[in-house]
């Protein structure tokens, strides 16, 4: 009874509980569109990469002794993300082979240099995420990227669907795939540099494949894709997120929990 | 000659010279000379590996080269990168990906992102480039369900729209049963009367060939072994030795 209290009303006496809320409602519907693509460009492996990067960004900017890790996580994210793309489309071995590499280096430089002082423990909650840790002040950089991804999305959508889905069609019409992937990797970089403190390393992939995948079960046209994927995203956040704080688990992981049974629901709309 | 719009002058023309592919140390095109009019229909043929597909990928600049490969308008008489139309041999997507034809087709040719609602002026016209090849009735399907004579004709449609310089067609009816190549044939035959396009065709149906093709091109071992009117290079010696069997009368 305690949990359906706290469930539906007991958060709104918390304000770290609304600013979660609102928090993600920022990042949810950049996940579940920036999800899409990923998915659409058999690009999972590459953002799984991304995120295990991530550690190695966090624990650079903690040496820098930077007041905020946010501009040396993305920075480490873009550039690593660049890298990998380019590596990744020149190279002989097989794509999977290459990010395998590439991913467990990053992991492991990033667990290196956060153990160096011996202080591995202190970075630990990275690995988990808590959205309920969110202030305020963390909400403004991921309003702006929502907008940015928003208007990126808009304006090169077009072009990515057709060099991901078609490259060679692509380069006969004059769009060079290559450059259009590196600058996905670059957004796709930022916005999970931005969000990984709240979202979690581990939990990461889960929250931008899922909402994707649940919505292809039961797409035929691009504009229902992305639309679904949009809502699953936001709708299981809200609810995973609600469920978190009543149940007191972790939130990243509750939401996760969500999307996997809307996952297992959709595979029977499947024609 | 003039163009009179829509239909071939005959006077725009591709030419190569000596139009060379080299990868990793390999040699796999020498000294490529050729030369496509518009409005005529040229066949790429040639043994596997003899360099056909790496022909089209040095046109499309996809492959650096080295040689020349040069377009002239003659409608405009200057010379200038040509627009190409490419048709791949197959259409590779997954069967579940949520695009139809209609996203596809909207996605490569307008800017407006495909999960907006289209534009009824955009939406009429890839109505009107399915028509043209007859397939019009495919444009809500899901572009992994299609077969493969379907995704052939939405490929073509696709790459028609806006109609290039250059059509290029690779080995297009493999996979194809008899009454889908008969008219996807007919199409191409169609196209090359009705548009001021010049169409390269890689294929190995000599049929096809003798039948609706104004030149051939043989390539063998990277190099151009024999190339000029289609019956001419078809009915030639260096046919009956490249492929070991008499020609086509």
């Amino acid at each position: 009874m305690q949990v359906l209290t706290d469930f539906f009303i007991g958060w709104l006496k918390y304000d770290f509980v609304k600013i979660g809320l609102v928090g993600v409602v920022l990042f949810a519907p950049m996940y579940g569109m920036l999800g899409t693509m990923v998915v659409s460009g058999k690009l999972a492996f590459f953002s799984d990469s991304l995120g295990h990067s991530a550690l190695t960004g966090v624990a650079i900017g903690a040496m820098l002794g930077l007041s905020s890790q946010i501009p040396s996580t993305v920075a480490f994210g873009v550039v690593f993300a660049i890298g990998l793309t380019v590596v990744k489309s020149r190279g002989k071995a097989s794509t999977d082979t290459t990010l395998g590499v590439f991913s467990s280096a990053a992991l492991a430089l990033g667990l290196v240099l956060m153990s160096l002082g011996g202080g591995f423990a202190k970075y630990s909650s990275i690995l988990v995420g808590d959205l309920l840790a969110m202030q305020s002040t963390d909400l403004i950089p991921l309003a702006a990227a929502l907008v940015c991804t928003a208007v990126y999305m808009t304006f090169r959508y077009n072009k990515l669907l057709l060099a991901v889905s078609q490259p060679a069609i692509a380069k006969s019409r004059g769009i060079n795939p290559m450059r259009i992937e590196v600058e996905f990797a670059c957004v796709l970089a930022a916005v999970v540099m931005l969000s990984i403190r709240w979202v979690g390393v581990l939990m990461l992939n889960a929250m931008l494949i899922i909402p994707a995948a649940c919505s292809r079960n039961i797409s035929a046209s691009v504009r229902k894709y992305v639309t679904v994927s949009i809502v699953f995203a936001t709708a299981s956040g809200i609810f995973g997120l609600l469920l978190s704080f009543a149940l007191g688990t972790a939130s990243g992981a509750t939401i996760v929990l969500v999307l996997a049974v809307i996952y297992v629901y959709t595979l029977t709309y499947v024609k | 000659m003039k163009h009179n719009g829509e239909t071939a002058c005959g006077a725009c023309c591709l030419q190569t010279k000596n139009l060379t592919v080299e990868r990793d140390g390999l040699v796999i095109l020498r000294d490529v000379n050729l030369h496509v009019h518009c409005g005529e229909v040229t066949a790429v043929i040639g043994p596997n590996g003899a360099g056909k597909s790496t022909l089209f990928e040095a046109l499309l600049g996809q492959s650096r080269y080295s040689g020349k490969i040069e377009y002239l308008d003659a409608n405009t008489n200057t010379r200038r990168k040509p627009r190409f139309g490419y048709v791949p041999q197959t259409l590779s997507i997954e069967r579940l990906a949520p695009i139809s034809v209609a996203d596809f087709l909207l996605a490569s040719i307008t800017t407006r992102p495909v999960f907006f609602r289209s534009a009824k002026k955009d939406a009429e016209r890839i109505r009107a480039s399915l028509k043209r090849v007859n397939a019009e009735d495919l444009a809500e399907r899901r572009l992994g369900t299609l077969s493969g004579g379907e995704a052939q004709r939405v490929m073509l449609a696709l790459a028609l729209t806006p109609t290039p310089d250059l059509l290029l067609l690779d080995e297009p009816v493999s996979g194809m049963d008899e009454a889908g190549r008969g008219a996807f044939y007919n199409a191409i035959n169609i196209l090359k009367e009705t548009l001021d396009v010049s169409i390269c065709i890689i294929t190995h149906d000599f049929t096809f060939v003798n039948r609706y093709a104004d030149n051939a091109v043989l390539l063998n071992r990277g190099e151009v072994a024999a190339q000029g009117r289609a019956k001419r290079v078809l009915a030639g010696e260096v046919f009956k030795q490249v492929f070991g069997m008499a020609g086509i009368s």
